[in-house]
């Protein structure tokens, strides 16, 4: 292919620098510095997809981030992204895109067929046709739906692309590099101030790249580069291109995303694809400029018309005619500089002026280069299907309401220009009330709500001189705030020649009996006729005419058509457009990858992973491993082709018979001390504790004000004010939390100190009826007898050398003991244990056995403590201290708290002694009833009773008190099981205690 | 993202705390009678006020200090922030 609309010369591209592409599998080729739209269209491609709704075919219409048509999905480097805008992608080497919104193909589309029954498809025609019946939702319309329309299909492989977060602060973030921004962010940092300055393409300078002005004795393009080559050696500042300041968040936090290395065929080693930059700035600085907006006309959606500053800065910039035969419909000066692009490089163009006698220098020029001008014209309507071949053109009458006779000129595109939108987002994300413009017929930011300041084209200042003016005096006064520092220096001269006054007209009429569609909303195929429609039907606000029609709802959230809706609405309704008001912006402004969103937190990366320092023992003998909250804890050690029940069953049923060991180092410690410890722990815990004797453990629990069970735990006392309180791995932060709000705030007169030991402190439970005999080989020195060391005692012992903490504390209700030493010696005491424990059979368990273990005992955990327990739940209401006031005592009082048949644990036994029963079922009375079947209790936990080989599970059972002996069923609807089963005491092993204290 | 000023660090951004709540509620003293009505609106009852509002933040990742916020819930100004031991004025 020859690129047919590349110039001989011209642009800002590198010629040296040949690009290879595919297009919907045709090879092309462009040059460096082309974006994926320059390069098609120099290759004559205008045709690049098919609309949302009618899926007519679609062109180009802007050149940059404006761009409602263009949108491809991207391959690169075996990866493939949907929805990119071809007027943002930069062209590089092997790039490949293909249409979306369009089956089989771009030139044949069968939805398209939906174009020729748009007389069906009016405004809320989703919503009325699909609604009903219900049934047709999921399987017919939705998939009709999806396939018809969507932006392209997002890739279902892993994303092999690292995305980074990066947190900034800076004096002055200024967003956009026009001219602007380049003057604020050149006074600002020549006062001192840190600056980051965004831009949002590749290229500096906005556009002072495209218009014809002088500053200084420089042009447009000059001054800004050499701006921009000052800025970026100063130390203070921060230069970033391909960086769009896309969402402004409170307290001036604003979020940018960089794209890195989306402009290259691959990311370089050690690269992020893209880096989400969280910038907290003393100053914003909006420098974001505005949007050329279209005129409203007759198929005006037809590829070939396009905005007329889009086809200048595929001249200048790109080198690229957007067509051969040009009009240019405009109602403000700017068309007048396409057209004297256009005529330049030997193109010949129309220009239509919807103004009677406008004058400015700029019109004098075009009419010195003999450019044919023909005031008071309208497009009426363009004409040609998959490209502009000609368009019918009238003269307008001077109240802009009678069409004169129809007259049809030869084109291939169409350059309009209906006056310029200030890019508002920004600040009206800020909290800035916008307000409406009338010489602009726009809205502009009203007062500064956060530290925020819209300077230029995105306050409504259209003059270069003013904006450079205001911008350098803004950039100097909000710097010299923060530094104190000034630097004079004197301004520039500038040249200008367009004027700033435009025709208050943006909507062509209808010619008598044409049906012309006139779009309003290109990305959503929102026409003129639509939100007439809408307003028939009802809706008034703007907002429901937005959602009703989805004009402005698609991806570019209405940057093109958000001002002709509301001028719409506005003629409609005849109220003036500030009346209608507009809708809310909301970030991003434009699309944001998901991937930058979410950074570097995917995988195993989405939260820290903790592991206990006898880890690499576990994984070398086998063990597979669960997570426990943040941690990985071994849920069963793996031998020969055991499954997790066989192992699980042998790990327990040593605990029973021999002696086992489990790695609880993940159990939350807390460490407390200071003279009013035992006060704390007495307000803070159900039971009494102001008599503990030093070396004693105690368990207690833990209450919310609302009565419900907390955490549960036991605490030592090490020596006379201090304590070592241990709470369940999963509630270990909250309980801190918890205790530092009574401490700081409601009893700062109690002298404690408390903090977290968790890390410091390697914690094994050595359980089993010969636990004492392994506990004498690990502590020759100590008394460990049950003289020496009973139930629920204390002491420090000496293991081979290395410092321990020995508590008899049982989880499993064997004679057991936890050890604890500090981290760094974990392994070895590990490895001791294991050493030592050899003679009397000793296996490791993990948490599985330990659940086993605890549920035939009847113990209590998180599947209990679930938030929504209160102590006698849980069978716990002889801890509650009736002599002292404790945290949430008062709430137990409560009537439902105190009813009779509340819900209390219970034991549940299948009859058949065989079917394990699912935890989460639910107990019911009759498995018969009819449905909603009354539900008395559930299913907390389930597991193989090693004593009794046979199933047995936790439940909490409305009446459990009398509910022992009754028979019931388990209902499981998900595992479509109904076990009959027979309630018991929840203590179905040892139910006196007596193996504890043995 | 919120910027709060902990009294004891320094500006710093909203994920290094987490809410607390009401910080105007006093908790009724242990060992003292109290009607369930009162007990109700100590742990239930809580105005959702639009407005300026006192609340509790703790600074989790930081000092991990519970402070005094003032900050108004519909626009989320931030006026003042106080030690946890600082009375509200
Ligand atoms: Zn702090």
């Amino acid at each position: 292919m020859t690129q047919s609309f590349r110039l001989e010369s011209g642009g800002l591209i590198d010629r040296d620098k040949k690009i290879s592409f595919k297009f919907n599998g045709k090879n092309y080729f462009g040059y460096e510095g082309d974006t994926l739209a320059s390069a098609l269209i120099a290759n004559g491609v205008h045709l690049i997809g098919r609309s949302f709704k009618y899926h007519r075919p679609r062109g180009f219409f802007g050149a940059g981030v404006d761009e409602p048509y263009a949108i491809v999905q991207l391959y690169r480097n075996g990866e493939t992204e949907p929805n990119i805008k071809a007027t943002e992608q930069e062209l590089f080497e092997g790039l490949e895109a293909k249409s979306v919104n369009c089956w089989p193909s771009v030139n044949f589309d069968v939805g398209a067929i939906n174009n020729f029954l748009k007389i069906f498809l009016p405004a809320g025609f989703y919503y009325k046709t699909f609604m009903w019946p219900k049934s047709f939702w999921y399987k017919i319309y939705e998939p009709f739906i999806r396939r018809a329309a969507g932006l392209g299909t997002a890739s279902i492989k892993h994303d092999k692309e690292r995305y980074e977060h990066k947190y900034e602060y800076c004096d002055l973030l200024i967003t956009g590099s026009g001219p602007s921004g380049l003057a604020s962010a050149y006074s600002a940092a020549k006062n001192g101030a840190k600056v980051i300055l965004a831009e949002d393409k590749s290229r500096f300078g906005g556009t002072l790249l495209t218009s014809e002005v002088n500053i200084g004795n420089q042009s447009g393009k000059e001054w800004a580069d050499s701006i921009i080559s000052e800025l970026k050696e100063m130390p203070n500042v921060t230069v970033k291109n391909r960086s769009q300041v896309f969402g402004y968040y409170d307290h001036n936090m604003l979020v940018m995303s960089e794209r890195i290395s989306d402009h290259l065929p691959k990311t370089k080693k050690f690269h992020p694809k893209q880096r989400l930059w969280y910038i907290r700035a003393k100053e914003v600085l909006i420098s974001s400029g505005s949007i050329e907006r279209p005129i409203v006309f007759g198929n005006n959606d037809t590829p070939g018309v396009m905005l007329s500053s889009a086809a200048k800065e595929y001249l200048k910039v790109y080198g690229v005619l957007v067509g051969k035969k040009p009009l240019v419909f405009t109602n403000n000066d700017s068309g007048y500089e396409t057209a004297i692009e256009f005529k330049k490089n030997g193109i010949d163009p129309i220009i239509l002026d919807t103004r009677k006698e406008p004058k400015s220098e700029i019109i004098e020029e075009a009419q010195n280069m003999n450019i044919n001008i023909k005031n008071s014209y309208v497009v009426v309507a363009a004409q040609g299907y998959k490209k502009v071949k000609s368009a019918d053109v009238a003269k307008i009458s001077d109240n802009k309401e009678e069409l004169g006779s129809i007259e049809n000129i030869e084109c291939d595109c169409i350059c309009v220009s209906g006056f310029w939108t200030p890019t508002i987002h920004l600040a009206s994300q800020s909290g800035n009330k916008t307000k409406f413009n009338e010489d602009i017929d726009a809205f502009v930011p009203g007062i500064s709500k956060q530290n925020e300041k819209t300077l230029g084209a995105a306050n409504g200042i259209y003059t270069l001189e003013e904006t450079l003016k205001d911008s350098f005096e803004k950039g100097n006064l909000l710097s010299k705030k923060i530094t104190n520092n000034e630097n004079k220096f004197s301004f520039p001269n500038v040249v200008e020649k367009k004027s700033t006054v435009h025709d208050k007209f943006w909507c062509v009429p209808l010619p008598k009996g044409k049906n012309y569609k006139r779009f309003l909303d290109f990305q959503n195929d929102v026409a003129v006729s639509d939100i007439e429609i809408a307003l028939k039907e009802g809706y008034r606000s703007i907002e429901h005419v937005k959602r009703y029609t989805t004009l402005g709802m698609a991806t570019d959230q209405g940057k093109t058509s958000n001002l002709n809706g509301l001028q719409l609405v506005s003629k409609i309704e005849n109220k003036v457009v500030p009346a209608v008001g507009h809708t809310t912006f909301r970030p991003p402004y434009s699309p944001v990858s998901i991937g930058a969103i979410v950074g570097r937190e995917v995988g195993k990366h989405s939260k820290p992973t903790r592991k206990s320092p006898m880890h690499s023992w576990h994984e070398k003998n086998n063990a597979v491993f669960v997570d426990a909250g943040v941690w990985l804890r071994p849920r069963y050690y793996k031998r020969g082709e055991e499954n997790l029940f066989e192992a699980s069953k042998r790990e327990a049923k040593n605990v029973r018979t021999n002696v086992g060991v489990c790695d609880v180092t993940t159990l939350g410690k807390i460490d407390i001390k200071g003279p009013d410890a035992a006060e704390l722990l007495n307000r803070v815990y159900t039971n009494a504790w102001l008599k503990l004797p030093v070396g004693k453990a105690r368990y207690g629990v833990m209450l919310r004000e609302d009565g419900i069970v907390m955490d549960d735990g036991t605490t030592t006392r090490i020596s006379e004010n201090h304590y070592h309180m241990t709470t369940t791995t999963a509630q270990a932060a909250n309980v801190l939390s918890h205790l530092e709000y009574y401490l700081q705030l409601v009893w700062p007169e109690l002298n404690v100190n408390v903090v977290s030991t968790t890390e410091q402190w390697a914690g094994a439970a050595i359980a089993g009826p010969k636990s004492r005999e392994l506990l004498k080989k690990l502590f020759p020195n100590s008394d460990v007898t049950n003289e020496g060391l009973p139930f629920m005692g204390y002491m420090e012992g000496d293991l081979f050398g290395v410092k321990a903490k020995i508590f008899r504390i049982s989880f499993s209700g064997e004679l057991a003991y936890e050890v604890n030493v500090e981290s760094d010696n974990g392994y070895f005491m590990w490895e001791k244990i294991i050493e030592a424990g050899e003679e009397f059979g000793i296996q490791p368990y993990g948490t599985e056995a330990l659940s086993t273990l605890r549920i035939e005992m009847g113990h209590v955990a998180g599947s209990e403590l679930d938030g929504r327990t209160i102590p006698y739940d849980n069978s716990l209401e002889g801890l509650l201290s009736k002599k002292k006031d404790f945290i949430g005592k008062r709430s137990l009082s409560r009537k439902a708290f105190a009813a009779k048949d509340r819900q209390k644990i219970v034991g549940v036994v299948p009859l058949d002694k065989k079917t394990s029963i699912p935890e989460g079922s639910h107990l019911v009375k009759d498995s018969n009833a009819p449905l909603p079947n009354p539900k008395l209790g559930y299913i907390s936990a389930s597991c193989w009773s090693v004593e009794h080989d046979n199933p047995f599970s936790l439940a909490i059972l409305k009446d459990g008190k009398n509910m022992i002996g009754e028979k019931l069923f388990v209902m499981s609807p998900l595992k479509n099981k109904i076990i009959p089963v027979e309630i018991v005491s929840s203590h179905y092993v040892d139910p006196k205690g007596e193996r504890v204290r043995s | 993202m919120l910027h709060i000023k902990c009294p004891h660090c320094g500006l710093r951004s909203q994920n290094e705390f987490s809410y607390g709540g009401d910080a105007t509620v006093k908790r009724p003293e242990l060992g003292k009678e109290i009607s369930d009505q009162d007990w109700d609106n100590f742990v239930y009852n809580r105005k959702s006020l639009r407005g300026k509002h006192w609340e509790l933040w703790q600074h989790l990742s930081g000092c991990r200090q519970w402070i005094k916020v003032q900050r108004d819930t519909a626009t989320h100004e931030i006026f003042k922030t106080l030690k946890a031991n600082e009375e509200i004025s």
